[in-house]
């Protein structure tokens, strides 16, 4: 255990089991009908377990993978069955909640499809080739909103922090609507 | 928010997707808008959107069609929209593009790279290095160099997260910027110190006393991410263990460190620190007791993920230190009901290694409550967990065999109910005095059991124990109920069993011909012919009398032929007048030490493969011996050896020994494999002087004749020594034979050979050799019905040792005993210890040992010796062992 932590998988399905978006980062699934089976094994494992209040964790072919429910959406992360629970824990909550804070609060199948480019560019946020990039939600969705929202407004000079501020004001109306 | 697609009509649809109905084709064919001289950015981002579905769902593209969709993108780096560019990266990156497409894209990205927005700047650090090869990197390391100090944190951790990838393929390139990513783990921003300090790592992770600076240095200082803080404790850890061989006492160095990491208020970091500190080598009580009380806490957290996280660390704690567990049992027992099943099936695993005696009963009551509700998956390993409880608590045998037949009746895959039926085995083979009661609950199990394999083994199993117990007449009616009402596999299987028991209990016969009888008119071919067989061999005309040696033999004995042998020579074998001889198949065993270690390193598989256990490679050995008429008249077969190898692995020649000990006769069986295809070797004999050896004398040398490419071959020499006298000593051995050159291409070998000799290592005849490991179930009882008339107890210094459990684990191995109710495992930093072994001694003496240990502060250990058994010479013996 002297490697830095990484992350094997971010997988995002909904309630049948079918993807919405998913990115591997590991050569454990080499083809695209392993990682479909995959996929399958852990969904059809985890789905009638209550994962929505807390994350839930359990482990598949020597992997940890931990996850957490909205809607009809699943979101998984997996690691190897040595690394810490709780930064394989850390990450699932910081993608979480960033695409919470993406689909202003209507997390569900919908609204991630229609939004699929914010959802796929949280991925490349997150993880980069298996280590961690970002776990900070707020960061995490300030990255991918500030050249997404209001794409009409002349971009170039709305800043990082900008862009941070409209993604916490989005948190805030979130919260509010609950 | 951008809309892909028309809302679709059909309202009805059951599930509204923006991507109902995509189709790859149409979708390349609309990538045809990246060309347009007036970009729309909107449409094209919805373009690359519906891309990245498609490969996202799994679609792949021809290499025509990327490269047409890579091509056509690439003109979009003259938009200036910095939403499409973002999507840009995306698809570059996923499109993963040929070395001479790059080329296109670089003057683009690396624009990018000295950008004035950083949003651009980190992207195109990423994207540029994911594609780029070698000449490229030397082209854009300045810009990487100035990126790792940058003082935005995004690009800072863009180019070191790039480095730490680009290290796998061009080290020497990466290495080079050591200096700058040291200034960067000085950085300010969290995420920039934990980038900065797994590159810096990996760079020097080949430089101990780097790695050691680099943690000394950090330790002291402030590490502001948690992840960075875990990133440090594990390379402390790394330290700690490699220099753990060159300090022998006194405080572990950066123990501290990690005791105040359990402090850290990051959930991660105290988890990171408690996990190390539990799998430090040798980590003593004190050292784990803080680790263990933070786990406690976890354990009854409302977070699943961190009361799984806890178990499953407190879990592989109670393999090796069982006690500093149990202050947690009560936590563990409230786990056995948690929702996360995952979660409670650790729980009563961990509980079930750290448990006592006394506390077996309450907790079986506990877990029959839980069985019901969990996965198959989940009750094997509780199953598993349960037969090494039963295994370590004989005296439980009753409440635990109880709760497997329970469990064996209830509902439960193929899996799940073989691991019950191999469980029950084992604990029928390991304590005796479960065998009535397991048989009788296989009995009842294969009344009703729906798979074909697990009734033929049981069957089987019944045949071989059933007759040995004290009334075999009670499983007639069992055994014969399958001929009645199973499928013909079955019923082979269970005329088998019959025609077993009529063979060794001739009180059945006449009741036993009776039921064959009727197996006669089955409708089955196998069924009948078993039946005809056994009838005609065992003498069913009537006469009851006692089945010959021969025919049992004939019937039930192992075939002594290695059954590839035997394949072998019947595919050779052309139909002619003569008939087959099995007498000619050769009995030499192939590969056998390949096998052998296969057994040993896998656990007792049971009912699987009964004639590969550990008791029947004697049998084997027996056979092969007097098969060979030097060694026939030596007598009964006391001990063989477990092969000890004298090469080192992929030598020209690999030989092992196994030594078999007579009364008066000691075999050495040499295994010898030739692993050089151009040679023959003949003649092959092992040359042994025994000089170191008084009290043997060579009688008896048997050369192979000879040793082809890669299969395996004997060859023996046998000792004479004085009758019943544990003789020592050490033989030094030679092997000598005659080479010859074979022709790879014919395989043929020459005329002329080469006499040659390969020194081997030295073999040795030890004390432990005359002692066979048998356990007893009931130490106890089996000490008190020795008694002590051949009592002698005696105390030994052994000196200073590196630990208690080592001095332990010396004598036995010193013995070559076997340890009973588990006492061979000493618990952590303890300083007093009991053991209890027992084993036979040469010439068939029950021997029972107590142990008895102290240590003091200096690692003196002192022992005290109480041996019983039942000759006073033998109970000497051991002492002397010991003694010298």
């Amino acid at each position: 255990m002297e490697s830095c932590p990484s992350v094997k998988n971010i997988l995002l399905l909904d309630s049948e089991g079918n993807r919405v978006a998913v990115k591997y980062y590991s050569d454990d699934w080499p083809t695209n009908s392993a990682k479909e089976a995959f996929e399958k094994s852990v969904f059809t494992k985890t789905q009638k377990t209550n994962a929505r209040t807390e994350a839930e964790i359990a482990m598949f072919e020597n992997n940890i993978v931990i996850y957490k429910f909205a809607q009809d959406l699943h979101f998984f992360v997996t690691g190897g069955d040595d690394e810490n629970e709780l930064i394989i824990s850390t990450v699932l909550q910081g993608f979480f909640d960033a695409v919470g804070l993406l689909l202003r609060g209507n997390v569900d199948k919908k609204e991630a499809l229609e939004n699929l480019d914010l959802i796929l560019l949280c991925l490349d946020e997150i993880v980069d080739g298996g280590i961690i990039l970002e776990t900070d939600a707020n960061v995490i969705a300030g990255k991918v909103a500030s050249h997404s929202v209001d794409s009409g407004a002349p971009l170039s000079e709305q800043t990082i922090s900008q862009a941070l501020a409209t993604a916490r004001e989005h948190l805030t109306r979130s919260l509010l609507n609950v | 928010m951008a809309q892909y697609v028309k809302k679709d009509d059909d309202r009805d649809e059951e599930e509204y997707s923006p991507f109902l109905g995509i189709e790859k084709g149409a979708v390349l064919q609309e990538a045809r808008v990246f060309n347009d001289p007036q970009l729309d950015s909107r449409r094209c981002s919805q373009v690359i959107t519906k891309l990245l579905y498609l490969l996202n769902q799994g679609e792949t593209f021809t290499k025509v069609e990327a490269t047409e969709v890579f091509f056509s993108v690439t003109k979009l780096f003259q938009s200036k929209d910095i939403g499409l560019r973002r999507m840009v990266y995306l698809i570059i990156k996923e499109l993963s593009p040929s070395s001479d497409e790059v080329i296109i894209v670089t003057s683009s990205l690396m624009k990018d790279m000295n950008s004035k927005t950083d949003v651009y700047r980190a992207n195109a650090i990423r994207v540029l290095c994911r594609i780029t090869d070698g000449t490229l990197l030397t082209q854009i390391e300045r810009y990487l160099k100035q990126a790792i100090v940058d003082k935005n944190p995004v690009v800072a951790s863009a180019a070191l997260v790039s480095g730490i990838h680009l290290l796998q393929t061009n080290p020497e390139i990466v290495k080079r910027w050591s200096n700058e990513v040291q200034e960067a783990v000085q950085s300010r921003a969290a995420l920039v110190q934990f980038h900065a300090l797994a590159l810096l790592h990996q760079i020097r992770q080949n430089d101990r006393l780097a790695v050691s600076k680099l943690v000394t240095s950090l330790t002291r200082g402030t590490v502001r991410s948690p992840l960075a803080q875990c990133l440090l404790i594990r390379y402390t850890s790394q330290v700690i263990r490699e220099s753990s061989m060159n300090n022998q006492s006194g405080d572990r160095p950066f123990y501290d460190y990690l005791e105040g990491c359990l402090r850290h208020k990051a959930e991660m970091v105290i988890f990171e620190a408690a996990r190390a500190i539990t799998e430090l080598n040798g980590v003593t009580s004190r050292e784990l007791t803080p680790a263990i009380t933070v786990l406690q806490l976890f354990l009854s957290s409302s977070k699943p993920v961190l009361r799984f996280a806890a178990v499953r660390t407190l879990n592989k704690v109670a393999m090796t230190h069982p006690m500093a567990v149990t202050s947690c049992n009560i936590d563990m027992e409230s786990l056995i009901s948690d929702q996360n099943r995952s979660i409670a099936t650790l729980a009563i695993t961990t509980l079930l290694k750290t448990g006592n005696e006394s506390g077996v009963d309450r907790l079986m009551k506990q877990i029959t409550n839980f069985m019901s509700d969990i996965a198959d998956e989940f009750k094997i390993v509780v199953v598993d967990a349960i037969r090494s409880l039963c295994l370590k608590f004989p005296l439980k045998y009753r409440s635990l065999m109880n709760f497997l037949s329970n469990i064996l009746r209830e509902e439960g895959g193929f899996e799940y109910k073989k691991a019950i039926v191999d469980s029950i085995v084992i604990l029928i083979r390991d304590i005796p005095d479960a065998k009535e009661s397991g048989l009788l609950h296989l009995c009842e199990f294969i009344e009703d059991c729906e798979f074909t394999y697990l009734s033929t083994q049981i069957l089987h199993f019944l045949g071989v124990e059933g007759p040995k117990t004290s009334d075999p007449s009670k499983y007639i009616r069992y055994i014969y109920n399958r001929v009645i009402l199973e499928n013909a596999t079955v019923r082979a299987s269970a005329v088998s069993t019959l025609a077993k028991f009529g063979a060794v209990v001739d009180s059945l016969k006449p009741r036993i011909f009776v039921l064959l009888r009727r197996c006669l008119y089955d409708n089955d071919d196998e069924v009948r012919d078993r039946a005809t067989l056994y009838l005609n061999t065992l003498g069913g005309d009537g006469s009851v009398v006692e089945t010959d040696k021969d025919v049992k033999d004939f019937l039930f004995g192992s075939l002594d032929i290695p059954l590839a042998n035997l394949e072998a020579s019947l595919k050779n074998y052309e139909p002619t007048e003569e008939p087959f001889d099995i007498s000619s198949v050769p009995k030499e065993v192939k590969s056998q030490p390949l096998a052998e270690k296969k057994t040993a390193g896998k656990k007792p598989t049971a009912l699987g493969a009964p004639p590969a256990g550990p008791t029947s490679t004697v049998d084997a050995y027996e056979k092969l011996l007097s098969s060979i008429p030097e060694f026939s008249s030596f007598g009964k077969l006391f001990k063989s050896s477990t092969p000890v190898e004298l090469t080192e692995a992929e030598t020209e020649y690999a030989v092992n020994v196994v030594k078999h000990i007579f009364d008066k006769h000691v075999v050495f069986q040499y295994n010898c494999t030739n692993t050089i295809p151009e040679q023959l070797l003949e003649n092959v004999v092992v040359v042994v002087d025994a000089s170191e050896a008084e009290e043997f004398a060579e009688v008896a040398t048997m050369p192979l004749k000879s040793l082809p490419y890669d299969t395996p071959g004997q060859t023996f020499v046998a000792f004479e020594k004085p009758e019943g006298v544990p003789a020592v000593g050490r033989f030094s051995n030679v092997l000598k034979f005659l080479v010859k050159e074979v022709d790879p291409s014919t395989g043929e070998a020459e005329e002329d050979g080469v006499e040659d000799e390969y020194q081997l290592e030295d073999s040795e005849i030890v004390a432990a050799d005359y002692m066979l490991k048998v356990g007893v179930s009931n130490f106890r009882n089996a000490w008190e019905s020795l008694g002590p008339d051949f009592e002698r107890i005696d105390e030994y210094g052994l000196g200073p040792r590196e630990s208690l459990s080592e001095a332990v684990n010396a004598v036995i191995n010193l013995l070559g005993m076997q340890p009973c109710e588990g006492t061979e495992v000493v618990a952590a930093n303890s300083r007093s210890h009991s053991c209890l072994l027992s084993g036979v001694y040469m010439g068939n003496v029950k021997v029972l040992v107590r142990l008895s240990f102290g240590v003091d502060s200096s690692k003196e250990v002192a022992m005290k010796l109480a041996v019983r058994s039942e000759e006073e010479s033998v109970s000497d013996a051991i002492h002397e062992i010991v003694a010298n």
